[in-house]
């Protein structure tokens, strides 16, 4: 009998790690793959650190209260039942008081979880701050470092870590009354139990052994009960986790997408009367913008800071969506192709220059993983990035740190810029992607990018003239409207904002004498 | 390796080892009122002979005492849990505020070759898995050995010889136990490393999310994290399984334990012995107790194994070599002349890469230093130098003729400050981004400073101006809004030394030039440090230096060095020449 009973147990421990395991390896991946359709706005709206934590942490916990769960959840209340069926079999009134005392606990149980719910969410609040602020603190431990604000950051960590430790306090205190509730209930049951058994016993409708057979039935419960009782902290923390994760897979992703394809080059693309408001109470972040651009032309966008340089170029790749008229491809609006061929015609270089861990190489192959070595080599020397190899011993298989911190700032432009050539975008856009450039290096590079063969339509934002100087059409951004378009000859004469940006950068230099002190 | 984690975990609950020992004791008292109970009952039972035969007022007695130890157990109970959860959540704090200030004190050496995502993972969910693994190792661990000795005690008092068939069989049960468990810490560690580098990878792609969906790698990555998660998957699997056999493997010992005491019981009551069959229910009841807790603490050494392999992953952080401490005699000057010099100083990244070979510099009070070059010569590298974020191999640095590494690491950067190009903001509102660096600052301090460096009408625009909560990273700020608020809180602090590592390369040039005149007044008597690729911003500096490949090639003013036609005026004109 036992070892039957081994048998049996072992596989049902299997199977239900097995399914624990397998439901929370399955969830990780449907999570992560959900959070690869969001929409910029939607990643916005949620934060980096509290998707990590969900997906990490969270999921974590829904897998071990889950492989708990399955293990005492399907035993416990077979033994219960088990032992009230028995129970009513020797002495149908003794059933009673059973029943009373399993409806008891089950309220009493029932009663601790509801309470600890909405606390355990909040312990997960709780640890989602406290993982923001370590986060926080390794990303910008120059800028802390540097400002002496590692004992601030300190107490800030404390704080929160301090917060974590009392709500977790709070939660044990309602937990912690699990285990003695239920044990004074079931010991309650067993004193009437046996109060009843002996006036039963006196007047002869039960006899000592089936006392003894109830009194041992109740104890099973006890056991049974107990060990759920341990567990319910746990099931709450999970139920909780497994709330948070529910929220994000909930969140369908606020732009629709297509199914329609993109046509292969050349495309001819154009705004018409764009606008743009990310808040829908604020100002608009475009207003009313119309231009256009064939193959192989070049536009230049330039303009202040805050001007919506880089709202205009997010929407071709609809990072966002613009809220009023429309952008075209090939006379049509975007929103009608599907979001992943229109995101592969179009090649970008981000403000911020970031590559993952890996090689060169790894990094280069993003847009096209079959591209051949001679194109990779290419585009390195388009992005006037193949010098670096001379400093850097192991050419294309040089291992790259996370977030690129082995590479200085300039050369992860370059690597940024090469990336994004890879594979023959119909639509390139840099976005205030020579920043991190000394001057000569990116004349060469908009050089380089004029020559290329396969004539994309090129977007340059800059802050520069000097970078734009050479486009075939010039907008002119400030607060969001667009208050010049044309050639760099014809802005000079049209457009004072322009011919002021240009003066400022021109003036100095030609001024030799050292200007003002 | 298992023995040092448990000593380092003891040490952090030493502080409150008068709460464990009052937890301890507790305990204690619990389980000789829940023991008491079962013979109380067992005499109970002896008082229903059969009917006509029951001893009412004796068993009402009996009763009412089982009443008492049932409200006394469970109040004990309550109050032990609350001790115990206080016991593990502190311990926990304390662990986790030392891993944190542990990490501020990692030389960023340490930190730039670490995924930051591996380092959370640690922080947080390994510390998370042991602060369970500690919880119920209190509550469960102690009230088991407790339960044990305590049914031994009374088992012994009842009947020696039954104890002894009880005592007989336990090491069968403690063997499975122990042999499993020992498979099982490995597993654990496999299990958390894994996680780790999951952790990492998923740190890396939804750090970077907007970055992976430009690039459409959606497939890419989430391939990458599949086959991590699936290896995952099998050491969980593994590690999970293995550690759920402790459960059944000691409950089937259990039961041949309660078998053979209910034979052994039967055989001595029929044969007349000292044994009454009350005696027997408790003593069965006794045996089911007493096997109960080795099912528990088996299951409790599985999760602890666990928390073992997580706490000694804290602690691998936690021992990770930390920055040479200032000396005992370092130095805090204040208000610096800036006087710098560099003597023969060696620095490389890699041993075998030498990067800056014997540079030598002399700065004096008050100069505006200029540092331009190609990139990847050094110009960074120079910066994390003068900051000490890196560590010289050789030669010296000076500040007002003082060696740095003789000053505290503080009081140096206290006295410089640093705009850089990369625009780290911390959460918060813009009034708390302003005021990062002296949190005491007025608010017309604050103000100032926004006006000074040209932020003041764009942080006005903002929903809740200066009260406006930015996000991490930034938010929906642009580059160049972001770089004005870091100008900004430079600003406000004004220290006599100023690094600006292409502090307004983000910043458009109408803007720039109306800030130039606030940097102009701002440098006024104080030494700088100027890194730009707009050689129009360094014109004006007193010494501009050429790098390259961590040397400085050339040296001298803006007029010098055009006289002098070498790398500078090629660099000079080529900005001009499309």
């Amino acid at each position: 009998m036992a070892l039957l009973g081994l048998a049996a147990s072992v596989t049902a421990q299997y199977f239900a790690a097995r399914a624990a395991i397998g439901f929370s390896t399955g969830l990780r991946h449907d999570f992560f793959a959900h959070i690869q359709t969001f929409s910029y706005a939607d990643l916005d709206h949620f934060g980096t650190s509290t998707l990590i934590t969900r997906i990490t942490g969270d999921i974590n916990q829904v897998q071990t209260g889950i492989n708990l769960g399955l293990r005492l959840l399907l035993r416990s209340p077979f033994v219960v039942f088990g032992a009230l069926i028995m129970a009513s079999s020797i002495d149908p009134g003794s059933a009673l008081v059973f029943g009373g005392v399993i409806l008891i606990l089950f309220l009493i149980v029932f009663g601790i979880i509801l309470g600890t719910m909405p606390l355990q969410k909040k312990v997960r609040g709780g640890l989602d701050s406290v993982t923001a602020a370590t986060r926080e603190n390794l990303s910008g431990v120059r800028v802390i470092r540097a400002f002496v604000q590692e004992e601030n950051q300190g107490a800030r960590f404390n704080r929160l870590n301090r917060l974590l430790t009392k709500t977790q306090l709070l939660t044990g205190r309602l937990t912690a009354a699990m285990n003695p509730m239920t044990f004074l209930v079931l010991n309650a049951g067993i004193i009437i139990l046996i109060h009843n058994g002996a006036l039963k016993v006196d007047n002869g409708t039960l006899t000592q052994g089936q006392v003894i057979a109830l009194y041992n039935y109740m104890g099973q419960i006890l056991v049974e009960l107990v060990k759920l009782a341990n567990l319910i902290v746990t099931l709450t923390k999970s139920a909780a986790c497994a709330r948070r994760v529910n929220d994000i897979l909930l969140t369908s992703s606020s732009q629709a997408n297509s199914e329609v394809s993109l046509p292969e080059r050349p495309v001819h693309l154009s705004f018409e009367d764009v606008s743009v408001r990310y808040n829908p109470t604020g100002d608009p972040s475009l207003e009313h913008v119309s231009f256009s651009a064939e193959p192989g032309e070049t536009i230049g966008i330039i303009g202040g800071t805050g001007s919506g340089k880089t709202t205009l170029v997010s929407l071709i790749p609809r990072f966002y969506d613009a809220s009023g008229g429309s952008v075209k491809l090939n006379g049509r609006d975007i929103r009608e192709y599907s979001l992943a061929s229109l995101r592969k015609a179009i090649g970008i270089v981000p403000q911020q220059a970031v590559l993952f861990r890996g090689t060169i190489r790894s990094n280069l192959l993003w847009r096209n993983p079959d591209a051949p070595e001679e194109e990779l080599l290419e585009a390195l020397d388009t992005a006037q990035a193949s010098e670096m190899f001379d400093t850097k011993g192991q050419g294309l298989d040089e291992p790259v740190a996370q977030g690129g911190a082995n590479f200085s700032g300039g050369q992860r432009q370059r690597l940024t810029i090469a990336r994004a050539l890879i594979g023959h975008p119909s639509v390139l856009i840099l976005d205030d992607s020579s920043s991190a450039l000394d001057y000569a290096t990116d004349a060469a590079l908009r050089r380089s990018l004029r020559a290329l063969s396969w004539k994309p339509v090129t977007f340059i934002v800059s802050q520069r003239t000097a970078s734009v100087r050479y486009a075939d059409r010039i907008l002119v951004l400030d607060d969001g409207m667009c208050i010049g378009q044309g050639t760099h000859e014809e802005l000079l004469e049209s457009c004072q904002v322009y011919r002021e940006i240009h003066e400022a950068q021109q003036e100095m230099p030609s001024d030799k004498k050292g200007g003002t002190r | 390796m298992n023995k040092e984690t448990v000593r380092r975990i003891l040490a952090y609950i030493r502080p409150r080892s008068a709460l464990a020992l009052l937890s301890l004791l507790l305990n204690l008292l619990t389980v000789v009122l829940t023991l008491l109970i079962p013979i109380l009952i067992g005499r109970g039972i002896d008082c229903i002979i059969g009917p006509g035969k029951v001893d009412f007022p004796r068993l009402k007695d009996l009763l009412l005492r089982v009443g008492g130890c049932i409200a006394a157990s469970a109040a004990l109970q309550w109050l032990t849990g609350l001790l115990n959860n206080r016991l593990t959540f502190c311990t926990v704090q304390d662990i986790r505020q030392d891993a944190f200030r542990h990490i501020q004190q990692l030389p960023l050496k340490y930190l730039d070759s670490h995924p930051s995502g591996d380092l959370v993972s640690r922080i947080i969910t390994d510390v998370d898995t042991f602060a369970d693994g500690l919880l119920m190792g209190f509550t469960q661990l102690f009230s088991g050995v407790m339960t044990i000795l305590g049914t031994l005690v009374f088992m012994l008092a009842l009947n020696p010889l039954i104890t002894l068939v009880v005592v007989v069989l336990t090491p069968v049960s403690l063997l499975v136990a122990r042999f499993i468990a020992r498979k099982t810490y490995g597993m654990f560690r496999e299990q958390s490393v894994t996680r780790g580098e999951q952790t990492a990878l998923i740190d890396e792609a939804l750090g970077n999310e907007k970055l992976v969906r430009a690039f459409c790698r959606e497939n890419a990555v989430t391939e990458q994290f599949d086959e991590v998660n699936k290896r995952l998957a099998a050491c969980s699997l593994k590690a999970t399984f293995f550690s759920s056999l402790v459960n059944p493997s000691t409950r089937f010992v259990n039961a041949l334990v309660y078998a053979a005491v209910a034979l052994t019981g039967a055989l001595t009551v029929l044969s007349g012995g000292a044994l009454t069959v009350g005696s027997l229910t408790s003593f069965l009841s006794y045996a089911n107790q007493y096997t109960k807790p080795f099912n528990e603490i088996s299951g409790v050494i599985t999760e602890l194994q666990n928390a073992l392999a997580c706490a000694a992953r804290i602690f691998e952080l936690i021992d990770a070599e930390p920055l040479t401490a200032d000396p005992e005699d370092a130095l805090s000057p204040e208000g610096a002349e800036g006087r710098f010099a560099l003597e023969h100083v060696f620095f490389s990244y890699h041993p075998d890469r030498p990067l800056i070979t014997d540079l030598n510099l002399n700065v004096m009070p008050g100069r505006r230093i200029a540092i331009v070059g190609p990139t990847g010569c050094g110009k960074t590298t120079l910066i994390n130098l003068l900051m000490r974020f890196y560590e010289i191999d050789g030669g010296a640095i000076r500040l007002d003729g003082t060696d740095t590494r003789s000053i505290r690491r503080e009081a140096l950067r206290r006295n410089i400050g640093m705009v850089l190009q990369d625009t780290w903001l911390p959460a918060g509102t813009v009034r708390e981004i302003i005021s990062f660096g002296c949190p005491e600052a007025a608010e017309e301090e604050i103000i100032a400073a926004a006006k000074a460096s040209h932020a003041h009408s764009f942080i006005r625009r903002l929903p809740k101006g200066y009260d406006t909560f930015i996000p991490e990273n930034g938010g929906s700020l642009s580059r160049g809004q972001q770089q004005l608020l870091c100008i900004t809180r430079v600003m406000l602090r004004l220290p006599p030394v100023l690094i600006l590592d292409e502090a307004t390369s983000s910043i458009d040039v109408r803007t720039e030039q109306r800030i130039q005149k606030a940097f102009a007044s701002m440098m006024e008597g104080r030494t700088s440090f100027i890194v730009a690729h707009r050689l129009s911003t360094i014109r004006n500096a007193d010494t501009i230096l050429v790098m390259r490949n961590g040397d400085v090639i050339e040296q001298g003013t803006h007029e010098e060095l055009l006289a002098a036609e070498g790398a500078y005026a090629v660099l000079y004109r080529s900005q001009f020449d499309h």
